[in-house]
């Protein structure tokens, strides 16, 4: 067992672990955030995508000790209260997901998207850059959409900021 | 059209929870005391079991147990049943094997359970498992379906000789015959139908909890059907009694088919808790899904169709070996014979049909209904005829199509389905004008110049939807009626909530539904819930497959609502001193035709509650309740059409265009109703291009990860141009087709057909992978 200590959208926190604790497994069974899912165990799928210091990454395929000292957010740590995050908003406006189990990843993975590439997104990058994640129920046609309709609000937020 | 009401284009309520990380599913939920089951599984294909050794396992920190195949057997939990009786040409009933939960003697594929272990935590679960020592004699297998069938080949159950589960026949074979003795031209083909595996991106999962004081259980289940379920688990597991076993699926991530079933491991789970006197839940990892969630289609078909010297069809014959896995799933037998060989009349009139149908165990994952469920089998055939057809023929294959179109409604086809309405022309001259039909030779011309090969693929669909009526079904052998139930509660502050048999698992029914409530009553639907999923609190649902949501679970709402507002009108009438046939409903208020006298609809149900001052003899209460049952099928069709490019020097396709021009019907939310296309098509190119579940020759699975099975990726597929050409639906009275499964029955001949139409050869089985491609194109 060891303590690792994170902060978890913007709280600390300090859990004591077994040391093969996967991080999606202390997200999920310790702290009940259970927003981010397993889909597949071999890091295909991007269910699990949470952000560690800003940075996508797969929560199933990392030990929770190596998120020790690191910022930690998922998808219940991206709205600002009842406002939701563009990219949260732009998956609901363009019917973006239906079952919603790899919804929250496919979120997590596109707001890191549209950070790498700023404005500089088109249809056939965010179909590249979506590789990871995998999506049975949409056909990726909305999930597309939603995708560059949020990259374009997460500009003008940025601007008003 | 309200803003919210039928046909427009509201966004989801149910998105909120989903997109902020609050929805709930099978494996979010706790429960105090809960232990986990972590399943022991053979990794043999044939085997028996000669002994489990579970005692250093036993001994492991945080083990509750170790429970095996034949102490479940011992207590007399049943085997797991088939509910779609089949009877062969020569009169016998198919023969099928039993299939326990777990096995206690023998396993006949690779993922079966022998045992469970319960433990304090999922890792202590699996680490014991890994010291359970189980005792195996491996038995030769046999995974190929033609394989299974010759003498000599490794037989799986003594009940079906030869491992044939049966022989059918449907249609008139002398008339087929007699047709071909005729033809002018006679077009042959053989297809693979690929074996694919559904993949929910929600692993399946059960979460079992017995109260022994009252002897009643609890599951929370990745079900696509509660009620069945719980009949199932119920009347013939054994488990309990309907009454003291309540089956609550709550948020469910997607399901294709593939959660219909009641698996072993929701059995386990529930005869477990009861064991150990305390909750177990189960959570399946991506592995399991592949080995043990019931996969989808694996024919291998022989047709041929007749045609006269004017190309016009006048008969079709086919023969087609099923596989079925190695047990015969809970409507896997009802698959390849009433939803695939009633379909193969296509959209085209044709005289005479004739087809054989052969059901083959094989030492593999169970085989069941995967989105389409047989009607893609026969789609895919018919339109690769058609194709292959037009290029024998030497005439254009959209023409070819139309010139053998039924026209006339109602028709009634030499395969049982009466097609009930429907415009063909309409929906090939919508696909044809998307996609610039005329203009593609030119198009071709251009990509040749630039070392590319373009091709061009017609698909023209019909689906039986609604899997309904039941007097039908039944008549064919169904075990249980396919209606829907629902119930409407307007409560006494007039707020509404619907309580459905549907269950969605990503179709939007929160949505849609209240969409209903909304046109009718004219109420926004943020007054309107939807309840489902729990069958403590809907009464009964027969649950959601075979595009029935719609069709048949939204007209029981609207069933039940004019049940609710006929009696609201009379309350309306007595408090407005009018008369009943002058009240309208608008705006969520009950007016008095001509006349300014209203009241609000919190008013009407106030005073229906409150009981104050009802019309004389009228009880209490504003609620209702209806079962519905259609008089037919529906008959969702449509034309997709595909255009792309294959690159000569790797194989590797490309898409260029992909049109879809769809007649469902009336649409509620056109919104939903393209995103289940898109989803549709991309399952259809998935089997086209890239999906294919694979047994080596001794039954080990080579494709049980997303390591390995090719699941289609955002950047594999293109953005689709969709449209929508309408015949209303007479069967029922909202006039919906349905349009959950039209996408994967119809996309994969479209793409099939594109391919063999740009590489200018016509023996191309699916995956058509690059590897495929380019050896097709180069083959001599």
């Amino acid at each position: 067992m060891s303590t690792v200590k994170l902060t978890v959208n913007g709280k600390a926190v300090a859990v004591d672990v077994e040391d093969r604790t996967l991080l999606v497994q202390l997200l999920r069974d310790h702290l009940n955030l259970t927003g981010t899912h397993v889909g597949c165990d071999t890091s295909q799928c991007g269910a699990c995508v949470v952000h560690m210091d800003g940075r996508a990454v797969k929560s199933c395929t990392m030990l929770a000790g190596q998120a020790d000292g690191a910022s930690i957010t998922t998808i219940e740590g991206i709205a600002k209260g009842d406002e939701l995050h563009p990219m949260q908003a732009a998956f609901r406006d363009n019917h973006g997901l239906q079952c919603g189990y790899c919804t929250p990843g496919m979120i997590m993975s596109a707001i890191d998207i549209v950070h790498r590439h700023g404005g500089q997104l088109d249809e056939a990058t965010v179909r590249t850059e979506l590789e990871g994640n995998i999506c049975r129920c949409t056909g990726y046609h909305n999930i597309v959409k939603a995708v560059l309709d949020a990259a374009g609000r997460m500009k003008v937020s940025q601007a008003a900021e | 059209m309200g803003v919210e009401g039928i046909g427009a284009r509201v966004v989801r309520k149910e998105d909120k929870r989903f997109i902020t990380g609050k929805g709930r599913y099978v494996d979010d939920i706790k429960m105090v005391g809960m232990t986990h089951a972590h399943f022991i599984r053979s990794p043999h294909a044939h085997a028996k079991v000669k002994g489990i050794d579970s005692s250093a396992a036993l001994k492991m920190p945080g083990v509750v147990a170790v429970l095996t195949g034949r102490e479940i057997v011992d207590d007399k939990v049943g085997n797991l049943i088939c509910g779609w009786a089949i009877t062969s040409k020569d009169g016998s009933p198919m023969k099928m094997g039993a299939w326990p939960a777990m096995a206690p003697e023998t396993v006949r594929f690779v993922g079966q359970a022998v045992a469970v272990v319960i433990a304090e935590s999922k890792n202590l679960a699996r680490d014991a498992a890994e010291a359970v020592v189980v005792n195996y004699e491996e038995l030769p297998a046999v995974a190929d379906v033609q394989a299974a069938i010759k003498s000599g080949a490794p037989q799986l159950h003594p009940e079906a000789p030869g491992n044939q589960v049966y022989d059918w026949v449907i249609g008139d074979e002398g008339a087929t015959d007699a047709a071909f003795a005729k033809a002018a031209n006679v077009v042959k083909l053989d297809v693979t139908n690929n074996r694919l595996a559904p993949n929910a991106m929600e692993p399946r999962a059960a979460l079992a909890d017995y109260d022994a004081a009252e002897e009643h259980f609890t599951l929370y289940t990745t079900s696509q059907n509660p009620h069945v379920a719980r009949l199932v688990l119920s009347a013939f597991y054994n488990i309990a009694p309907e009454h003291k076993l309540r089956v609550i699926a709550p948020d469910v991530g997607g399901g294709f088919g593939s959660k219909i079933f009641i698996y072993p491991e929701e059995m386990v789970a529930l005869w477990a808790s009861k064991k150990v006197g305390r909750p177990v839940k189960w959570t399946g990892d991506r592995t399991e899904a592949f080995l043990t969630d019931a996969h989808g289609r694996d024919h291998v078909t022989h047709a041929e169709m007749a045609f006269d010297a004017n190309n016009k069809i006048t008969g079709l014959k086919v023969k087609t070996y099923a596989n079925f896995g190695a047990y015969m799933s809970l409507f896997s037998s009802s698959v390849p014979t009433y939803l695939y060989a009633t379909l193969l009349s296509g959209q085209y009139n044709i005289p005479a049909i004739h087809a054989e149908v052969i059901g083959v165990y094989t030492n593999t994952t169970p085989v069941d209904a995967y989105r389409g469920a047989g009607r893609p089998e026969a789609s895919y055939l018919i339109e690769r005829l058609m194709e292959t057809a037009a290029r024998q023929l030497k005439v254009d294959p959209a023409q070819l199509r139309r010139s053998n179109f039924i026209t006339q409604f109602p028709h009634q086809t030499p395969v049982i389905m009466a097609y009930d309405t429907g415009d063909f022309n309409a929906s090939l001259d919508a696909a044809m004008k998307a996609i610039d039909y005329a203009g593609f030779p030119a198009r071709k011309a251009q990509a040749k110049a630039q070392g590319k090969l373009r091709g061009i693929g017609v698909s023209c669909y019909i689906e039986a939807c609604g899997i309904a009526p039941s007097k039908a079904v039944g008549s064919l052998g169904a075990g249980v009626g396919l209606w829907e139930s629902a119930e409407v509660r307007v409560n006494p502050v007039g707020t509404i909530e619907i309580l459905t048999g549907s269950h969605s698992h990503g179709q939007g029914h929160e949505t849609t539904f209240c969409q209903l409530v909304a046109e009718r009553l004219g109420v926004p639907i943020s007054q309107v819930s939807i309840v489902h999923g729990d069958t403590d609190k809907v009464q009964f649902g027969m649950g959601t497959y075979g595009s029935r949501s719609a069709a048949v679970g939204l007209t029981a709402i609207l069933k039940a609502m004019e049940k609710m507002e006929s009696k609201a009108k009379k309350i309306a009438a007595h408090a407005l001193e009018a008369s009943e046939a002058d009240i309208v409903i608008e705006n969520g208020e009950f007016k008095v035709t001509g006349t300014d006298k209203a009241i609000a609809l919190p008013m009407v149900a106030l005073a229906a509650y409150t009981a104050h001052n009802l019309p004389d003899g009228m009880e209490p209460g504003l609620k209702e309740s209806a079962f519905y049952d259609p008089t037919n099928f529906t008959f969702p069709a449509g034309t997709y059409i595909c255009e792309l490019e294959v690159d000569p020097g790797t194989g590797k396709t490309s898409f260029v265009n992909f049109v879809a021009a769809d007649d469902f019907g009336r649409l509620i939310n056109p919104m939903i109703v393209e995103g289940q296309v898109h989803g549709g098509l991309v399952q259809g190119i998935g089997q086209a291009l890239l999906e294919h579940a694979i047994y080596d020759a001794n039954g080990q699975p080579v494709t049980a990860s997303f390591m390995d099975y090719a699941m289609p990726r955002a950047d594999d597929v293109p953005s689709f141009n969709l449209s929508h050409t309408t015949t209303l639906c007479p069967g029922n009275p909202l006039g919906i087709k349905g349009c959950g499964e039209a996408g994967a029955i119809g996309a994969s001949a479209a793409v099939i057909n594109a391919i063999t139409d740009a590489i200018g050869k016509n023996n191309l089985e699916m995956p058509a992978t690059p590897d495929r491609v380019w050896r097709t194109i180069h083959a001599a």
